[in-house]
């Protein structure tokens, strides 16, 4: 197996081009796993963590833009104010020695149905931006999930940064899990109001093949919330957003849970989530 | 291939790396450093626990090329000649150890928290050791130890 390190963007992205079968490797958490349980390795390690430019975020108007070597643990620290589900998200991830290593590129690469990340970025409206010799293009993240451990990018591309839309109101997520650690999600719910534009923005995770939004419940939340009076939300509402949230979900029996348990746990997360961040953005009692 | 490293302060290197091995196997089959535990080799138990570049990670979730030119602290690397690390004479102290199987990788975790967060409360020590797993289940203890080392530390 060969190991391939550059040290430039340009260089990473010569080498993804020479080596289309390279695996990207940046925090390990994932992909050496399968490695040290010897799962055959791939013809090559392309290792991302010397590349300098990856490892900061920065903000352009109403975006942060966070390099693919950003850690879990430099959004908690750093982008709390800005990514604030992405934020909630990142601290449920593994430990403090796995966020210290993990990032948001690499869950998007490993595209599992359960990355924390995932259903912040759908609730959001964040997009990939990927790269390769050819150039740069972005995706929506709508588009980006295509199966179980699959994305859109393209065998010569790599991800450069995500780009999340600074939170223009209250977000939240939500999580279930046997223990506040180190725990891959039952499953889990974001939740992310917009006041400006009066939208809902949601996502899924480890209830579906994929990362999803649920967009029926996005709908009802966004039409019947009382955006103008700043109202109490109408407990018959969050129940219904929660069970239209749970609708959305297509979960399978798995060693973590049923589909029955995803589907219940859906439909609790998603109206306290909703609960959560109409309280915190009217002032009204959690 | 060969790895060139700095471990402990010490300028070190490893050849016969496999690209795909674990910083871990490197440290303890390569280059004779067998504190730093292997238990689960997926990121769970935190035994593996060494200081990469000044943060706690997990020693077999890295590609051992991917530490190349990057500074490792090991257990090894906390006492001073034979001078312990305040965190290493409060586990002593308190009987913060069992089989001692998990202990290297807590006292590296616990010595990095102390160091960045003196004045920790118990809920936010739980949440530093949280990917530390002791089978022997003696966690009082070592929430004993990491109280006393935290109070010497900060007076």
């Amino acid at each position: 197996m060969d190991f391939l390190r550059p040290t430039t963007w340009a260089d990473a992205l010569s080498a993804k081009a020479e080596h289309p079968d390279a695996m990207p490797i940046a925090g390990g958490t994932d992909l050496m796993v399968g490695l040290n349980f010897g799962q055959p390795p791939p013809p090559a390690l392309l290792d991302l963590t010397a590349v300098g430019e990856l490892a900061g975020w920065d903000r352009d108007d109403g975006t942060i833009r966070i390099g693919a070597g950003v850690t879990y643990s430099q959004i908690i620290a750093e982008l709390a104010r800005e990514c604030p589900a992405l934020a909630v998200a990142s601290r449920t991830v593994g430990s403090p020695q796995i966020r210290n290593r993990a990032t948001v590129a690499g869950n998007l690469g490993t595209a599992s149905p359960a990355g924390d990340a995932h259903p912040p970025l759908l609730a959001t409206g964040a997009l990939v931006e990927a790269s390769s010799v050819r150039g740069t293009r972005v995706i929506d993240i709508d588009d980006f999930f295509l199966g179980v451990k699959r994305n859109a990018l393209a065998p010569d591309e790599l991800i450069r940064a995500v780009r999340v839309p600074v939170a223009a109101g209250p977000q939240q997520f939500a999580k279930i899990g046997t223990r506040n650690a180190m725990v891959i999600a039952v499953c889990t719910v974001a939740v992310a109001l917009d006041p400006v534009r009066r939208s809902v923005g949601t996502g899924i995770g480890s209830a579906a093949p994929t990362p999803r939004r649920a967009v029926e419940a996005e709908a009802l939340a966004a039409a019947n919330l009382p955006w103008s009076s700043g109202g109490a939300l109408a407990e018959d509402l969050a129940r219904d957003f929660g069970n239209r949230v749970a609708a959305a979900a297509s979960p399978i029996d798995d060693v973590r849970g049923t589909a029955a348990y995803r589907r219940h746990s859906l439909a609790v997360l998603a109206r306290r989530a909703l609960q959560w961040t109409w309280a915190e953005m009217t002032g009204g009692p959690r | 291939m060969r790895v060139e490293l700095i471990v402990n302060g010490t300028e070190r290197f490893a050849d016969d790396v496999w690209p795909g091995e674990s910083l871990l196997f490197t440290l303890r089959e390569r280059l004779g450093l067998p504190g730093t535990k292997n238990a689960c080799e997926q990121g769970e138990c935190g035994s593996c626990t060494v200081l990469l570049d000044g943060l706690p990670v997990c020693a077999c979730l890295v590609a051992a090329p991917q530490a190349a030119g990057r500074d490792v602290v090991t257990v090894e690397g906390l006492a001073v000649e034979d001078q312990l690390d305040p965190v290493q004479e409060a586990f002593v102290e308190t009987g913060a150890v069992q089989c001692g199987f998990c202990t290297p990788g807590l006292v590296v975790m616990v010595a990095d928290l102390i160091r960045r967060t003196p004045t920790a409360n118990d809920a936010e020590v739980r949440e530093a050791l949280a990917g530390n797993l002791c089978r022997c289940t003696g966690y009082e203890k070592i929430l004993d130890a990491v109280r006393l080392a935290a109070a010497r530390v900060a007076s």
